[in-house]
């Protein structure tokens, strides 16, 4: 049969905040195990949990950028469960009245379409600490440094119908979160992770199957690749003519398949109730405000004024406007130049060219805006060619100077005086009587290669230096007709 | 020794100030008291001999030098669910029998910056879970009027140790009558502030939206005294309440003119043991008498305290308790086979009988499918019983009742049926559930035990109970009396 | 009220306790009465009553993003039943 796949997201995003959610202990990644682990975050008797004002303004922050209703009063409830990394038996959560209510969000695909995505509901929560399996004579060690990291727990309806879209609504989820600067996004070290929901139900059918739920997926790659594998399982299941059972998954990124998680057999009930030890968070409108003036410009607004103000095409102003230090890498790079295009060239093809290929982000990018600006005026006025130009942005790299200083100790300037090229030019024809002879008789597009082949003579003549226009234009003069 | 006029703690502080007597003085009388008492009262789960000494050479050396604190010298007991760092802190139960905090309460750490002396941790019922002090993992405490009877509970060793002399002043929590139920039943002053008025930090949680700390003394000037250096805000525990703290001392003689005392109609009626009535309504007169005017009043729906309460406590305190799990402190069971055996049979062995059947109702009333009909339905009910309070303040200043429906009952009398021991506690939940301020306080006693008043006040306005119970006990003189001596000769 | 023996199972199984065949009786009992005392409750009439998590109407106060506690690891762990490498240990959890 034609299966559809419905599929809901859950992201559980870090949130950069200097100390825990509940306690005052650091969150910094990767110190020694249990060293960023208070009497709070132990659950020793007797501790109570304060809620950091910060991890409340990067929720209503993010709720602010996806246009959604900020909830005025949210409750924190207990979630209980008891497990090895979860010190008190409970997770403090947010269950009937969450910061974050229904909002939107809309995402890029590979064809250039859009599509809006429902946001349900995003929470505050605290995360849990690690189990680490290595082999303690048998035994599990637990690691606690991570209990009580904030978390925004950001859940999507099940609207989503392939890993594509998936991939694409994590991808855009990410750059916005990076936009607002509410969590560094590492998900190397487990800043945004993903529980992903799947189902599949006959194509054009509008009732949802039977779904399994993939916890914890820590890579757009894995997300693409698990639910590849679920698509496939849940596909041959029912089509033998089995049902999917509803449980929880893990996808195993070293043998690429999604298992049942044997942790959670026992029958969970969780038992929401209100947690007692925190009160309503209020939020006055003056604080949302005040945080509502903050926001910067988002990617999807972005991407749109790089179309109508740059006349950027639907796929550069994607590019650029994805992260929020590019785009205003790019903007200063145009402003600089005075020429957008130009500037989205040069940004998209060889500074992240070379980015790439160095390992580097944009942030740690060696080259100043206005120092790539620089350049790209001299191309604009002439000075030099774009292909002289490639020459100068490699020198400029390795820290060499700017533009003009390296112009002039390299005596690269561009050659423009008609004389001088009309002699290069008489020589190039000179030098090469059988392609003046197969121009003469050839047919245009014949005609074509081989005036490039002359631009190529002179050009090496000149070390590059000729005006390519001044060139083609002499060639046309002085070739036969 | 125990039959003498026992001594308060303004009066011991007035001594030291005088020069009459030494902290260190002070503390090995206390230790010496208890050491010739406690083997049979149990009172006390440890004492801290040596660290009291410590302390008390600190705090005379600090009086000496001119910078002792207000309460510098003063013995002191806490009840073993204040966290005390560096000294054992048990709840009463096998979970935490090893248990040594790395840090103190709160209220543990401004009494000792006061100057307060901890002379040791009080017996209890196992995390608080009781009325009879009978569940504690260390044997009951006895009710030093009667020592085949109970002392009340939770804070039964508190109350035991300040009745018998031992300390003159001990904290308490309580949670559904728990510092003032014990207070009654043996014969002493205790005060549970409004909820939120003493931070809960550091005090072993039972059911925290009910949970608070207090003191219990001798005397309501006593209570003032300790009470005022306790209370407070403290931005470690998000429900500390921020309203200032009065001087409840210099309160403590405010007019009273006037005062109108309500009295709920049904707390009198055949619930109430008929004697205990008869010396409650004395005592009212006598308050009548010096001015206060009594008002018959109605709290609708305060009957439904009991479910309410036996809902709503059981409920928090089931996830409360869950951190106890035998993996980062506590009680750990012997070679668990696997991760569900540590967990099963650490929580097995680590609680008793009364906290399992707590943690089960709790669990139920939470559960998927019956959330609606008892613990929400609980809440919403509470709402009803605190607007009763509520709505009966705007006549009345103060409202009086019993505190207990009779005196201290004897030891097994209630303990296995845990529907009856629950009915202890009938006049004292509605306070928690509400988060009133109220304290109990001795009158006539009967047949050689005590009875107890209790007064509850508008919420922060602990200072008008202290002082209408001040104004009582100057001219009166039941909460000076002292049991007779261990072993019955007078 | 009645209370099966499943359903005090699951709720043993819940709260991470296991109930004495010889106890479950008089356990079974015992709550059974007190939930039976909680069916009082029926008699109040809640409609239309919010619920009342705590007696203060008060708000939650917010702290400062600001790290105040330092490394008291060996303090925490020296009262850990089982601990190495500064981790704490339980017997192998299996995911």
């Amino acid at each position: 049969m034609n299966w559809e796949p419905v599929i809901g997201l859950e992201v559980h995003l870090q949130l950069a905040t200097r100390s825990k959610i509940f306690s005052g202990s650091a969150t910094t990644f990767g110190a020694a195990p249990n060293t960023q682990a208070s009497a709070v975050d132990l659950a020793m008797p007797g501790m109570l949990p304060v809620l950091n004002e910060q991890a409340v303004r990067y929720a209503v922050l993010f709720g602010l950028g996806i246009d959604a209703e900020i909830g005025r009063r949210s409750v924190f409830d207990r979630k209980n469960y008891f497990y090895p990394d979860l010190p008190k038996g409970y997770q403090i959560s947010q269950f009937a009245e969450p910061i974050v209510g229904r909002g939107q969000f809309e995402i890029v695909l590979g064809d250039g379409t859009s599509k809006t995505v429902g946001i349900t509901r995003a929470h505050l929560e605290e995360d849990a600490g690690k189990s680490l399996h290595e082999d303690y004579h048998g035994q599990t060690g637990i690691d606690l440094n991570r209990a009580g990291t904030p978390l925004l727990e950001i859940v999507t309806e099940p609207e989503l119908a392939s890993a594509e879209e998936a991939v694409a609504y994590l991808k855009a989820l990410h750059s916005l979160v990076l936009y607002l600067g509410i969590s560094d996004g590492n998900m190397a070290e487990g800043s945004m992770r993903c529980d992903i929901n799947i189902s599949l139900r006959p194509a054009g059918s509008d009732t949802l199957g039977t779904r399994a739920e993939i916890k914890n997926v820590n890579s757009f790659r894995f997300v693409e690749k698990a639910i590849a594998h679920e698509i496939e399982r849940q596909a041959e299941l029912l089509d033998s003519g089995g049902s999917v059972v509803q449980e929880t998954r893990l996808y195993d990124a070293e043998r690429d398949e999604t298992r049942p998680m044997r942790s959670k057999e026992v029958a969970t009930d969780y038992r929401y109730f209100p947690e007692p030890d925190l009160l309503p968070v209020v939020l006055e409108e003056s604080l949302i405000e005040e945080l509502r003036a903050t926001l910067p410009e988002l990617p999807t607004a972005k991407r749109q004024r790089f179309q109508d103000q740059y006349g950027l095409s639907a796929y550069d102003a994607g590019v650029l406007a994805d992260s929020r230090a590019l785009a205003d890498y790019f903007e200063a790079v145009a402003g600089t130049c005075s020429d957008a295009k130009l500037a989205a060239n040069w940004v998209q093809v060889e500074l992240l060219g070379q980015l790439n290929r160095e390992g580097l982000t944009i942030g740690d990018c060696p080259l100043a805006p206005d120092a790539l600006g620089g350049l790209l005026a001299r191309i604009l006025d002439e000075t030099i060619s774009g292909k002289i130009a490639k020459q100068i942005f490699e020198a400029m790299w390795q820290g060499e100077g700017d533009a003009d200083s390296i112009i002039e100790a390299r005596g690269l300037r561009q050659v423009s005086d008609s004389g001088a090229i009309a002699a290069m030019v008489d020589a190039a024809l000179a030098g090469n009587p059988e392609q003046v002879a197969q121009y003469a008789a050839a047919d245009d597009q014949k005609r074509k290669k081989l005036i490039g082949y002359f631009v190529g003579q002179v050009m090496k003549t000149s070390k590059g230096q000729a005006n390519p226009a001044l060139v083609n234009q002499l060639l046309a003069e002085k070739l036969p007709d | 020794m125990a039959s003498e006029t026992p001594v308060t703690a303004s009066s011991l502080l007035e001594a030291l100030d005088q020069g009459r007597c030494s902290a260190e003085e002070l503390i090995r009388d206390c230790l010496d008291r208890i050491g010739a008492v406690d083997g049979a009262l149990n009172s006390f789960i440890t004492v801290d001999a040596e660290g009291a000494l410590a302390a008390a050479r600190a705090a005379d050396a600090d009086r000496a030098a001119g910078r002792a604190g207000p309460l510098a010298g003063l013995p002191l007991a806490h009840k073993d669910i204040f966290c005390t760092e560096g000294l054992r802190t048990s709840c009463a139960s096998r979970m935490l029998d090893t248990f040594v905090p790395p840090y103190s309460a709160t209220a543990v750490q401004r009494l000792a910056t006061a100057g307060a002396v901890t002379v040791g941790k009080t017996n209890m019922d196992e995390f608080a879970m009781g009325s009879s002090n009978e569940t504690s993992y260390y044997g009951p405490c006895r009710n030093p009027w009667d020592g085949d009877r109970v002392p009340g509970g939770s804070s039964g060793g508190s109350a035991a140790a300040v009745a018998a002399g031992l300390v003159p002043a001990a904290t308490g929590t309580d949670t559904g009558g728990s510092i003032r139920q014990p207070a009654a039943l043996c014969g002493i002053t205790g005060i549970k502030p409004t909820y939120g008025r003493v931070s809960r930090l550091g005090m072993i949680a039972f059911a925290s939206s009910l949970d608070q700390g207090g003191v219990m003394a001798r005397s309501a000037e006593d209570c003032a005294l300790l009470l005022g250096t306790m209370a407070g805000h403290d931005p470690a525990d998000s429900t500390s309440a921020r309203e200032p703290v009065p001087d409840y001392r210099s309160g403590l003689t405010m007019a009273l003119d006037g005062l109108r005392i309500g009295l709920p109609r049904r707390w009198f009626d055949a619930s109430l043991d008929s004697a205990v009535g008869d010396r409650l309504r004395a005592a009212l007169g006598e308050l009548e008498a010096r001015g206060a005017r009594l008002v018959d009043i109605d709290l609708p729906h305060n009957h439904l305290s009991i479910p309410a309460y036996y809902l709503i406590a059981p409920a928090e305190a089931s996830t409360n308790l869950a951190r106890y799990d035998g993996v980062r402190y506590g009680h750990r069971c012997k070679a668990p086979l696997d991760l569900e055996d540590l967990y099963t049979r650490s929580r097995e062995e680590g609680f008793g009988a009364e906290v399992q059947r707590r943690i089960l109702i709790g669990t139920y009333a939470l559960s998927a499918g019956y959330y609606d009909a008892y613990y929400k339905k609980a809440q919403q009910t509470r709402r009803l019983i605190r607007q009763d309070y509520l709505d009966a303040f705007t006549g009345v200043d103060v409202i009086a009742g019993p505190t207990a429906p009779g005196t201290a009952f004897r030891l097994g009398e209630k303990i296995d049926d845990p529907v009856t021991m629950y009915q202890e506690d009938s006049y004292t939940l509605g306070v928690n559930l509400a988060g009133l301020p109220a304290l109990s306080l001795p009158v006539e006693p009967l047949g050689g035990l005590p009875v107890g008043l209790q007064l509850i006040g508008q919420h922060f306005d602990e200072a008008r109970l202290l002082a209408l119970a001040h104004r009582y006990q100057q001219d009166t003189d039941w909460h000076l009396q002292a049991p007779p001596p261990p072993g019955g000769a007078a | 009220m009645s209370l099966g023996a499943e359903q005090l199972e699951r709720l043993a199984a819940l709260a991470r306790l296991r109930i004495d065949p010889g106890e479950a009786p008089a356990l079974k009992d015992a709550l059974e009465r007190i939930l039976g005392l909680a069916e009082e409750l029926a008699a109040a009439d809640t409609t239309g009553i919010d619920p009342l998590a705590n007696p203060l109407d008060a708000v939650q106060p917010l702290r400062a993003d600001t790290v105040t506690e330092s490394n008291r690891r060996d303090a925490f762990q020296a009262i850990a039943p089982a601990v190495e490498d500064g981790l704490y240990l339980v017997p192998r959890v299996v995911e």
